[in-house]
């Protein structure tokens, strides 16, 4: 560093608060998601649970959140027997 | 009506600990009926700061599991006589509390007080999630410094979701507390200003704790620092605090500590 650097040195106080800024508005957008994710999981094992018994963690909801396109997965396995049973019946 | 508070932060080493005995003691100088409740099991050391630590006989864990009575456990403060102490354990861990319990504790505490501050430990698990489960008015304690910043962010999330409060749908107080501070640093660009940090956290602000060598010399004595140095800088801004919670309107202000000429010349640079 120059020997007058400590005039010239940027403060770093306004850094920090930018870093801060976009870091927190992308992760609060985060935790608001998995809530989201969290929430379906629990209406859609409502809906399915009555009509057959199924385990929770038979039901997994997945959200990705992309730029253009955000996709949601929702991955619901049922007990061979119970598919069986549900096609046989009038 | 008893209120509950918990002083919180995510981070650890912010001043959780000295703020809850400072509050907790200034709260009990206006006269309240205070129990000020160690939550960090496994690490407790609000016993230490008080100046209690050889009076512990049963703790906050005994109690839960129905080994001691509370009046047991509670540790009245020579200082001043309507505080007490209810310790952590230092010997068990976590597991041990369990969320009935601590519910019972709680209520039994409200009934015999008219504040509970919680002091809860760092992170965001178990143990500081019961700390804040019960809690009316949340002190945010916070560092102007990115990583704490970020860490109250994410309690300020959880006392909105996780909370007995927010379950029934209803609003828990929110407060920051901003500790640590320079103000000749934050004036310097060197260190975020009190502006920037209300400004991301957006919550209410409680006070400002400067920096201060009184704040380590207070537990070195294991006197909360609004009894050990009360014209000091950092009691003054506690005090204003507990007063505001108390519901006064004060106005705020950053508390200096006066130097002679020789800290005047060397105080910045040592600091």
């Amino acid at each position: 560093m120059s020997l007058f650097g400590f005039l010239t040195r940027r403060s770093s106080a306004p850094i920090a608060r930018e870093r801060l800024q976009i870091l927190l508005s992308h992760e609060r957008a985060v935790a608001g998601q998995s809530d989201l994710a969290a929430v379906l999981q629990e209406e859609i094992l409502a809906v399915i649970a009555k009509h057959m018994a199924i385990e929770r963690d038979k039901v997994q909801v997945k959200l990705d959140r992309g730029s253009d396109v955000s996709t949601l997965e929702i991955d619901i396995e049922i007990p061979a027997t119970i598919a069986r049973a549900a096609e046989s019946a009038p | 009506m008893a209120k509950v508070l918990v002083v919180t932060s995510g981070k650890g080493g912010v001043g959780k600990t000295t703020s809850t005995a400072a509050i907790g003691a200034e709260l009990a100088q206006n006269g309240k009926r205070v129990a000020v409740v160690d939550f960090d099991v496994g690490l407790r050391n609000l016993d230490l700061v008080m100046g209690a630590e050889r009076r512990v006989v049963y703790d906050l864990i005994n109690v839960v599991q129905g080994d001691a009575k509370l009046t047991q456990a509670l540790i009245r403060d020579k200082r001043v006589d309507t505080l007490h102490l209810l310790p952590a354990s230092q010997t068990r861990d976590k597991d041990a509390l369990t969320s009935d319990g601590v519910a019972r504790v709680v209520g039994e505490l409200r009934e015999k007080f008219d504040w509970v501050v919680c002091d809860s430990p760092a992170g965001i698990e178990r143990g500081a999630q019961l700390a804040m489960h019960h809690a009316d008015v949340a002190v945010v304690v916070t560092n102007p410094e990115v990583s704490s910043v970020r860490d109250s962010d994410r309690i300020i999330g959880l006392l909105d979701s996780k909370t007995a409060r927010a379950e029934k749908g209803e609003r828990i107080d929110k407060h920051l507390l901003l500790t640590r501070y320079d103000p000749v640093r934050a004036a310097r660009g060197e260190m975020l200003k009190v502006e920037d940090v209300l400004e991301i956290l957006s919550i209410p602000l409680l006070g400002i704790i400067p920096e201060s060598e009184e704040v380590l010399r207070a537990s070195n004595l294991g006197t909360p620092v609004t009894l050990g140095s009360p014209a000091s800088a950092p009691a003054r801004a506690y005090r204003d605090a507990a007063r505001r919670l108390l519901g006064e309107t004060v106005d705020m202000q950053v508390f200096a500590e006066k130097r002679g000429i020789l800290g005047k010349l060397f105080g910045r640079r040592v600091a």
